[in-house]
């Protein structure tokens, strides 16, 4: 394969393609939005369970190519505990890196595992797929919050 | 193999694939495929000299000037338009008219015979292959007036279900306007008879035929349609350029669709005489080198035969469909007996856009998504497809490395 199209579909874009970790309703969710991308018709809902102003929990479903489900899916695994506001940063930090801000060779630490999508600065057409997640996750956010009936 | 001499003597397409510069290009390192022929074609040599003669000698306004340019241009800019006339068989180049391709075509007739014929009430039948640009035309007239859309089904094979569409024609009826060749399933529709239906009733039907006049010899006359449609761009002619084919006597009684320079015949600030047909429709400057290649592509397509090319396409669309199906966990949407040269299809857990990117590095051009048709995508219940779609330059060896490219990407995705 080339490079290029490797950096791109790492083995762990593969994994988390064909078995996504969090990919469910959270019916407890107070926070949910859905993003939709009109130009490959990918759709995503993502739900979150916020505490204190603490991600306690989240998840997602939809339908989607590899990058984009890839995404979500590390998202979830990364917010998980976080604060509101060290998701939005997060967010802002991934944006840049896969929009190619961060230049050639970036401190990946804060980032974590969302480092495998380096790859995605080659290819400004899936920029839109490996960032829905974030930025519905970033709608839903900031939307009222839902009350979650008690009955 | 003896037939396949004799083939290539009739249909020498090594020859013809040095008509086009374009296909010697690489990408990502390898020989250029290109399979996206139903969202564009790829344009000969005669056409793109036909652009730089035009600027280098020509270049005038037409239908203005007394001068020997303006004179040489309009001439050149007429005879495309006989070119199209015949290249259909209108009756009268006067039924021929210039937009800016399919879409503005289909816009034109919405705004002018869907506004002066269309009552709270009324129905237009489009069908569920349509494209967007069959769709939204429609639907802003529809609303305006109070009309309503009413749609023809298909079936799981790709064909629309007559019988249905009988029973939605009725006095309510105004307009049938569907497409001749769906550029998402490759089906051929049986055009005839939606027209002879309709004809029953006096309804006018506007044939899309974006995807047809570049697989199937067209002849309006015979079809008997009321309107056609079509873009040059996808007749390996330029882009910004499309017809409208329209019977004179419907033309002569739909009010203009813009008003400015050349669509008048007489102005004052009280009143306003429209020009005669076709110019009533064609306001403004047009697309001349446009309009001229446009003629240069019907030539070119011509010396070819348009009957030697859907012969030819037709085997190949065989060819491919015979190969793309013995891969495992690939299905076709749209498997209807009468088809064109193109072929979506949907891998198992595979997403089109990842398709696309990996066949982009074998230098496949495909196209992914739902091709500017959202509805039918609903009706097969998948949110997009890949689409290889074939052109006259187009070889069996392009559809092996099609073939091998996506079984590469089954096993990368295993
Ligand atoms: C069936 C069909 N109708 C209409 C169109 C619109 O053509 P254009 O974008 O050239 O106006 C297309 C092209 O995408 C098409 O395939």
């Amino acid at each position: 394969m080339d490079s290029e199209l490797r950096e791109l579909y790492q083995q762990v874009i593969l994994d988390h393609n064909k078995s996504p970790r969090n990919f469910k309703k959270l019916e407890n969710a107070n926070f949910e939005a859905e993003g939709y991308n009109p130009l490959c018709g990918d759709r995503i809902d993502i739900f979150l369970v916020v505490e204190d102003d603490i991600i306690k929990d989240i998840s997602f479903q939809g339908s989607g190519c590899a990058i984009s489900k890839a995404s979500a899916s590390l998202m979830t695994h990364m917010l998980k505990g976080k604060s509101r506001k060290e998701a939005e940063e997060l967010f802002v930090k991934f944006h840049d890196l896969i929009t190619g801000k961060l230049g050639d060779n970036p401190s990946l630490d804060e980032l974590g595992k969302l480092a495998v999508f380096a790859g995605v600065k080659e290819f400004p057409a899936r920029v839109k797929c490996a960032s829905l997640a974030w930025h519905t996750m970033h709608s839903a956010l900031n939307k009222e919050e839902k009350v979650i009936s008690t009955e | 193999m003896k037939s396949g001499i004799i083939n290539k003597t009739i249909y020498d397409v090594d020859k013809i694939r040095k008509d086009f510069p374009i296909l010697e290009s690489m990408i990502h390192g390898k020989p250029l495929c290109y399979l996206d022929n139903a969202a564009t074609t790829q344009k000969p040599k005669s056409v793109i000299a036909s652009d730089v003669n035009y600027y280098t000698h020509l270049n005038s306004n037409i239908h203005r000037g007394v001068h020997s340019l303006s004179e040489a241009a309009t001439k050149a800019y007429e005879d495309a338009r006989i070119r199209v006339q015949k290249f259909i068989n209108a009756s009268s180049e006067k039924e021929i008219i210039f937009t800016r391709g399919t879409t503005e075509s289909i816009n034109l007739v919405a705004q002018t015979l869907g506004r002066s014929i269309l009552k709270e009430g009324d129905e237009i039948i489009i069908s569920t292959m349509e494209h967007h640009s069959n769709i939204v035309p429609w639907q802003l007239i529809a609303a305006e007036k109070k009309a309503k859309i009413k749609i023809i089904p298909i079936i799981d094979k790709g064909d629309l279900i007559l019988d249905e569409y009988r029973k939605l024609l009725s006095p309510k009826t105004k307009i049938v306007s569907v497409v001749y060749v769906s550029n998402s399933l490759g089906t051929i529709n049986d055009v005839e008879t939606i027209i002879s239906l309709a004809h029953k009733q006096n309804i006018p039907v506007l044939l899309d035929a974006a995807q047809a006049v570049n697989h199937l010899p067209v002849d309006v006359q015979k079809l008997d349609c009321d309107f056609l449609a079509f873009s040059g761009h996808k007749l390996y002619g330029p882009t910004g350029i499309g017809v409208l084919y329209g019977k004179s006597h419907y033309l002569e009684s739909m009010p203009p669709y813009q008003g400015g320079g050349d669509m008048i015949s007489k102005v004052t600030f009280e009143e306003t005489t429209f020009n005669s047909l076709p110019y009533k429709f064609e306001a403004g400057t047009s697309n001349i080198a446009g309009t001229i290649g446009l003629g240069a592509a019907i030539d070119y397509v011509n010396t070819i035969g348009i009957n030697n090319i859907a012969a030819y396409e037709h085997k190949l669309l065989e060819y491919a469909t015979e190969e793309l199906l013995k891969i495992n966990g690939l299905r076709i949407i749209g498997q209807s007996d009468n088809k064109c040269s193109l072929i979506s299809f949907v891998l198992d857990n595979i997403h089109p856009h990842d398709v696309g990117t990996f066949l982009d590095f074998e230098g496949i051009a495909i196209r992914t998504g739902h091709h500017c048709t959202q509805p039918l995508m609903d009706r097969f219940g998948v949110p997009a497809t890949s689409r290889a779609s074939f052109g006259l330059y187009n070889t069996k060896y392009e559809v092996d490395i099609l073939a091998a490219g996506i079984k590469k990407i089954i096993e990368v995705f295993k």
